[in-house]
């Protein structure tokens, strides 16, 4: 029977089967960083057990780290403090390999498996933090699990799960120009809805997927879970094992070989079987920007803000009025010239160097609006570092953007980069969520390119102006 | 984990949809490494005003649902993060079950973890539940997870699914990790049938 890359991945993990079709399912990698490990590491202490294989775990601390220059002199804020020591008590009592803040390898976890080579096609990795969906780029099948469930893997090195269904988002065509991976998925979600893939493991495809570069392809996994998906996948491909070759973490020489013989073996099947099918042209995506508080609320920036008076259904009509008071919008008003007060440029949606790049471009011989505050927060500390000697950051820092260290910043009010009440954001990130960046702060969520021109002009603006 | 086989008790109306794990418990309360004492922060943008006040309106503020157990919520209960204090943190307030139309699936499956039973019903039949928790302590809903049943008040009764492992687990308080060290063997054998050019994640 013709399989999907899913089912394939799936089915070449399931170490026992139970009656009811639940599955003992193997993890090949399991990430794990300072947030949603202490009560895991906790558990395996009072019951006396072990971390099964060292050798598939890897640990980071990023959530909450702050990103100035100046902190590895000390973490301030008291429970940020606890956490991360926490977790450095834990890998040195337990064994697990590490990457502390003064690792230049250290990152946002979702930057750092690819980069490293740990993700790889084919794998089933896991991570206490929903984004894992990212490392599907590689073509791997990756999700989020909460903690009680790392103290499983920690423990047994597997999972109990159930298949999910298989969907298939195809993206046919060419894209246009400035529109971006980040543009695709934020169509995706507002086509089918931040529920729209619940249940399903989805497979991005079709000839703009595929002209993708790696960094795009993470950045359209990163947000499978904000379309409601247990995990995005992209097949495997030439990009994606150039991509790999020569990572630390990676295969070398005839393992390499014997690796990439394997990984042509996963893309699906001819006639496979997907239970929900997507299609988008390319040709219709245009830069894309989130008005509301969830990513499905989105439009593209040539577009107006939506009336809640058009909406048919009672909850959906209070809670477009309830996000747009929240956002501070008015029905019918163009999204485009909207001020902004911050620019945040990073998370692990769109924090690679090709992102950096994305909005080097946009910003270079410019100048950061006056009044607003531009941030760049690159994804790993070795993003940093090929910037700094590439010029990338230069040209940002020239524009008058902050360059900070890495970590994941703003994109949640977990760290010292926060938000003020009524402070509007263009943001790089994945949630636009109330309160996200802080307590009353308002998101809204765009490309690399977009954030660079909404910083250089203090106002939502279409990217293509600018290029 | 705590059993769960028969709950009575006052439910908790909060009609919204897309209440978020943000909502349940805001990212600012993440920051501690032990699963209890969550339950004060459960909910709290809703629950309390920017000087730590009570917000008065909001239900769980309201004397006769201070000791809920059961929360009657609306669509798409749980999405967003897949923060686990979001179950913790509805536990340490006291809630043993969360009845809605729909549920994003990583908090439906922590739920099960920590011992909560998260029942999906039809709109309608949640409709009607709001309105029975909305009395308030002169009405208590009954969950009987043994024979998938939750009563309402007034002694009618409806069905509901849950996957006959979570259940077992759930009416007998087991805890995932134990049952599947059962399948050891079974797992050394499927490590020891792995690629030979699989790397390995070893000390930098
Ligand atoms: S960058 Fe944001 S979304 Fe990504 S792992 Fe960090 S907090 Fe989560």
């Amino acid at each position: 029977m013709p399989r999907t890359l899913f089912d394939k991945i799936w089915d070449a993990h399931v170490v026992d089967r139970l009656e009811d079709g639940t599955c003992v399912l193997y993890i090949d990698r399991h990430l794990v960083h300072e947030v949603t490990s202490p009560q895991a590491f906790e558990g395996l202490r009072m019951a006396g057990r072990k971390v099964r294989r060292v050798e598939n775990t890897i640990a980071v601390v990023d959530h909450n780290v702050p990103t100035d220059a100046d902190r590895l002199k000390g973490v301030n804020e008291p429970e940020s403090k606890l956490q991360i020591e926490t977790l450095e008590q834990n890998v040195a009592e337990f064994g697990v390999t590490y990457f502390p803040m003064s690792d230049a390898r250290q990152g946002i976890v979702h930057v750092v498996g690819p980069e490293q080579g740990i993700s790889l096609p084919g794998m089933t990795i896991v991570c206490g933090d929903s984004h894992t969906s990212t490392h599907g780029a590689m073509g791997a099948l990756a999700f989020g699990i909460g903690t009680s469930e790392v103290e499983h893997v920690l423990a047994t090195q597997t999972l109990l799960q159930k298949p999910a269904k298989n969907m298939l988002v195809r993206v046919d065509g060419k894209l246009a120009p400035g529109v971006t991976g980040k543009d695709i998925v934020l169509a995706i979600i507002g086509k089918i809805g931040t529920a729209g893939g619940t249940g399903h493991v989805i497979e991005f495809a079709g000839e703009a997927i595929r002209s993708l570069d790696m960094a795009g392809r993470l950045t359209v996994c990163n947000m499978a879970i904000e379309a409601g998906a247990r995990a995005g996948l992209i097949a495997p491909d030439e990009t994606t094992f150039a991509y790999i070759k020569g990572r630390p973490f990676a295969p070398k020489g005839k393992d390499f070989e014997a690796a990439v013989n394997y990984w042509k073996t996963l893309p699906s099947d001819e006639g496979a079987h997907y239970d929900k099918v997507v299609v988008l042209d390319a040709a219709e995506i245009a830069p894309e920007v989130t008005w509301g508080t969830n990513p499905e609320a989105v439009i593209p920036i040539t577009g107006t803000v939506p009336n809640p008076a058009d909406e048919p259904d009672e909850t959906k009509r209070a809670q477009m009025e309830r996000m747009l008071s929240y956002m501070d919008l008015k029905p019918g008003q163009k999204i485009a010239g909207t001020k902004v007060d911050v620019v945040f440029i990073g998370s692990c949606t769109n924090s690679r160097i090709e992102d950096l790049r994305q909005a080097a471009a946009v910003a270079k011989g410019k100048h950061v609006a006056p009044g607003v505050r531009a941030l760049v927060v690159p994804g790993s500390g070795l993003v940093k570092k090929q910037a700094e000697e590439e010029g990338t950051a230069q040209i940002l820092i020239d524009a008058g953007f902050e360059w900070r260290e890495a970590g994941c910043s703003m994109c949640l009010g977990m760290n010292p980069d926060k938000l003020t009440p009524g402070q509007r954001c263009a943001s790089t990130s994945n949630r636009n969520f109330e309160g996200r960046q802080g307590p009353g702060g308002r998101t809204h969520l765009l490309s690399p390119g977009m954030a660079a021109a909404a910083a250089v002009t203090g106002a939502l603006t279409d990217v293509r102006e600018l290029i | 984990m705590d059993k769960f086989t028969t709950l009575t008790a006052v439910a908790a109306p909060l009609n919204v949809a897309n209440v978020d794990t943000d909502k349940i418990i805001p990212a600012r309360f993440l920051k501690t490494i032990k699963r209890t004492g969550l339950g004060k922060s459960l909910f709290a943008d809703m629950r309390y005003n920017a000087d730590g006040s009570e917000k008065a309106d909001f239900v769980l503020n309201q004397e006769k649902y201070r000791k809920a157990q059961i929360l009657v919520a609306g669509d798409n209960f749980g999405c967003g993060s897949s923060r686990e204090h979001a179950p913790w943190a509805l536990l340490d307030f006291g809630i043993r079950c969360v009845i809605a139309p729909s549920f994003a699936d990583i908090f439906f499956n922590n739920c099960f973890k920590n011992g909560i039973l998260p029942i999906r019903l039809p709109e309608d039949v949640c409709a009607k539940l709001m309105d029975d928790a909305a009395l308030g302590t002169n009405a208590r809903l009954t969950v009987d997870l043994e024979r998938q049943v939750v009563v309402r008040p007034n002694g009618e009764e409806f069905a509901f699914n849950v996957d006959p492992f979570c259940k077992h687990c759930l009416l007998n308080g087991l805890d995932d990790i134990g049952l599947t060290l059962e399948h050891t063997a079974a797992i050394d054998a499927y490590e020891a049938r792995q690629p030979s050019w699989q790397p390995k994640i070893h000390g930098a």
